[in-house]
């Protein structure tokens, strides 16, 4: 009996310690899409809206699930150094200018991950490393 | 502090009316290129606001809500919408025309205006009372309130609401109708 219950005490400890490794990287990631969501409604909200709906044909809505698959490596770019390519969502092209927001590398991730996984989107993790790398290759 | 004038009750006894903040007579380029002026809005209650095309800051808020009420009372044509660009370098009216086009609206309802500096700095300050600047250690040029003025058939500012706050819109919204039934009496 004695036996068993240390056995299973140390069993218990080990699993724990394995499923808190586990999630060592999903609390990570909840905090960015936390942190992003805060970076959104400062700054991004005002044109894309609180849904992500945008502003009729001024400021496209970021809902666009194939859009944003097809284009989540070059969100860093474009929100550090904003974007004047006209742009088709959901079928409608946008022609306006987005500004330039000059944000450190860790707040751009936090909004990506925090975009690519709200309004419908279900991207799971991005990281800082591979936000670096989409910088370096800004057109 | 309410502005206010002493005058005579009917009664005979002594009292006080308040003075209204009054918008004087204006001529501005409208969207279409063509000069509006206060025969624009005569006999109509307008809500008016300072913006630019390029501002991605509050205006996208202010007209964004605004555009709701601009909805709400589009088959009532005694509201109407002015809205004046600080950008005198910019924002030419056929900027003005595009912005409209791509905010959803259309025709003579709401008025997208461009002046001199002097004369729409002017209208803002002293006649609207909305701060607006020309500020170049901004990012954008220039620092302005977002304040929607309420302006009633006599050319008399009636109130005014943070485009940016929910509530305060919500206000506005329910305000229009009241003003216009005092109007109807």
């Amino acid at each position: 009996m004695r036996k068993l219950l240390i056995f299973s005490t140390v069993l218990l400890t080990l699993i724990s310690m394995l499923y808190s490794c586990q999630t060592a990287e999903k609390v990570e990631q909840d905090a960015y899409y936390v942190n992003g969501r805060d970076i959104y409604i400062a700054q991004c909200q005002n044109c894309h809206g609180e849904k992500g709906e945008g502003l009729a044909e001024l400021s496209p809505p970021i809902t666009d699930t194939v859009w944003m698959k097809k284009n989540r490596s070059l969100l860093a770019c474009i929100i550090k150094h904003g974007y004047a390519t006209p742009v088709t969502i959901h079928g409608k092209v946008y022609e306006g200018k987005m500004p330039d927001f000059n944000m450190a590398d860790i707040d751009l991730t936090q909004i990506i991950v925090y975009v690519t996984n709200t309004f419908g989107h279900k991207q799971g993790k991005y990281t800082t490393e591979q936000v670096a790398k989409d910088l370096q290759n800004c057109k | 502090m309410r502005d206010t004038k002493a005058i005579k009750n009917s009664d005979g006894s002594a009292g006080v009316d308040t003075v209204y903040q009054t918008i004087p007579a204006f001529k501005l380029l409208n969207q279409d290129s063509v000069y509006i002026t206060n025969e624009h809005f005569k006999n109509k209650i307008y809500i008016a606001d300072f913006f630019f095309t390029s501002c991605n800051t509050i205006c996208p808020i202010m007209h964004r809500n605004l555009k709701k009420i601009y909805g709400k009372f589009a088959d009532n044509p005694d509201v109407m919408f002015l809205s004046h660009t600080i950008d005198f370098k910019y924002d030419t009216p056929s900027r003005l025309k595009t912005y409209a086009r791509k905010l959803g609206v259309d025709g003579p309802k709401w008025q997208f205006v461009y002046g001199p500096k002097d004369t729409v700095y002017g209208l803002a300050t002293k006649s609207y009372l909305v701060s607006v600047e020309a500020d170049s250690t901004d990012k954008q040029g220039y620092v302005h309130q977002g304040y929607l003025v309420l302006i009633d058939k006599d050319r008399r500012i009636r109130g005014a609401y943070d485009g940016t706050n929910p509530e305060q819109v919500a206000q506005l919204e329910k305000d229009i109708p009241v003003l216009l039934a005092e109007d109807k009496k």
